[in-house]
């Protein structure tokens, strides 16, 4: 493996930096979810595989580290 | 398309800018009054006012774009009770200047003691404001306009909240049509909306809205009394956001009358309470 090089902002500075972007994405995940829902026949994508995606990469998010990036990407990859 | 800005702090924004927004469709500007960044003295106000009400109008009249504004002390140097009343000693003759709809953006910031003292003797400028014109003789007397800031993040539930209730204690003298709430999201659009006021989204994508957020919001607190702005200043903002969530309603397929509705027809009907407030809402005629 190659050389890794350590991030170099203590956690509490990255998470002032990221912190609001973060909340960001989390409402526009809520919102647009929401939005579906209200969509004309929301049926048609109650099984849809990319709804079931979401919900597995949002547990992906509330599982502990490392790599959460990449399983998420690893579930969206065909096999 | 045609649009009214109704908010946008054009004194932190550059010439092309103006050439921009009339490049744009973007046919009159409301300039609230706020915070510079850095807090000033009672006399920085006084020019302030004066840039506001003698030289803003004429930079936008370059590009024939109609510029209006709005007077007061922003929430965030309402904290120097001192310095509140200085400034508000100041304020009637800037309310008297022609291009002046009203009073805002005035509103809470940490929501303090200090801050709530400061927005009720905004409130109450309003309305005197408006005795002061008719002689105090009309029993139909309308207070001036006022344009309201709600705090930012995590102060936002609370500082709305607080002041629906302040303006509540006011009674029948205060009229929620003649009131714009700016700044709503998800969690206070229904509150400001069902009271009857106004209503403003901004678009700041990390802050505040995105253009898919409001065009939802749009789509499920409706479009009556709403209106959307992207609050250019001289931070990290971009006039063109209105636009763009005009661009999303479109793609949704939301039709042009209701577009006209929410980024023309709504801010000329809100600021047109105010006889100052020259464009008329315009109807779309079908070809
Ligand atoms: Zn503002």
């Amino acid at each position: 493996m190659a050389a890794t090089i350590t991030h170099p902002r203590p956690a509490s500075e990255t998470l002032d930096i990221y912190f609001l972007e973060m909340r960001a994405k989390l409402l526009e995940i809520g919102a647009t979810l929401d939005r579906i829902d209200r969509s004309a026949r929301p049926e048609e994508v109650v099984a849809d595989p990319r709804l079931a995606f979401i919900r597995e990469a949002l547990a992906v998010l509330q599982s502990a580290g490392p790599e959460r990036a990449r399983r998420i990407e690893e579930l969206y990859s065909l096999q | 398309m045609f649009f009214i800005d109704p908010h946008i702090h054009m004194v932190s924004r550059t010439t092309a800018d103006y050439e921009m927004l009339a490049l744009s469709g973007v046919v009159a500007v409301s300039e609230p009054a706020f915070w510079a960044g850095f807090d000033r003295s009672p006399a920085g106000f006084v020019d302030y006012f004066r840039q506001l009400t003698e030289f803003e109008p004429v930079r936008a009249a370059q590009f024939g774009i109609d510029h209006y504004c709005w007077i007061c002390l922003n929430p965030k140097e309402a904290e120097d009770l001192g310095k509140a009343r200085e400034v508000l000693a100041e304020m009637p003759r800037f309310l008297d200047q022609p291009n002046v709809l009203g009073i805002g953006e005035i509103g809470l910031n940490k929501n303090t003691a200090n801050e709530v003292k400061v927005f009720q003797q905004h409130v109450q400028m309003a309305i005197d404001a408006a005795r002061r014109q008719t002689a105090g003789a009309s029993p139909a007397m309308r207070h001036a306009l006022i344009l309201i800031h709600t705090p930012h993040l995590q102060d936002k539930l609370k500082g709305t909240r607080l002041i629906l209730e302040m303006l509540k204690d006011f009674g029948n003298a205060i009229d929620p049509g003649r009131v714009l709430i700016d700044h709503v999201e998800e969690h206070t659009i229904g509150l400001v909306k069902e009271a009857g006021y106004w209503a403003g989204m901004t678009i700041y994508p990390i802050s505040k809205a995105t253009p898919q957020r409001a065009v939802d919001m749009m789509e499920m607190y409706g479009p009556e009394r709403l209106c959307v702005n992207a609050a250019a200043d001289w931070g990290v903002s971009d006039p063109l956001n209105t636009h763009r969530t005009m661009q999303e309603a479109r793609r949704r397929g939301h039709p042009l009358p209701v577009l006209l509705d929410v980024f023309y027809n709504n801010p000329a009907r809100f600021f047109g309470q105010n006889p100052r407030f020259k464009p008329k809402p315009m109807r779309m005629a079908t070809l």
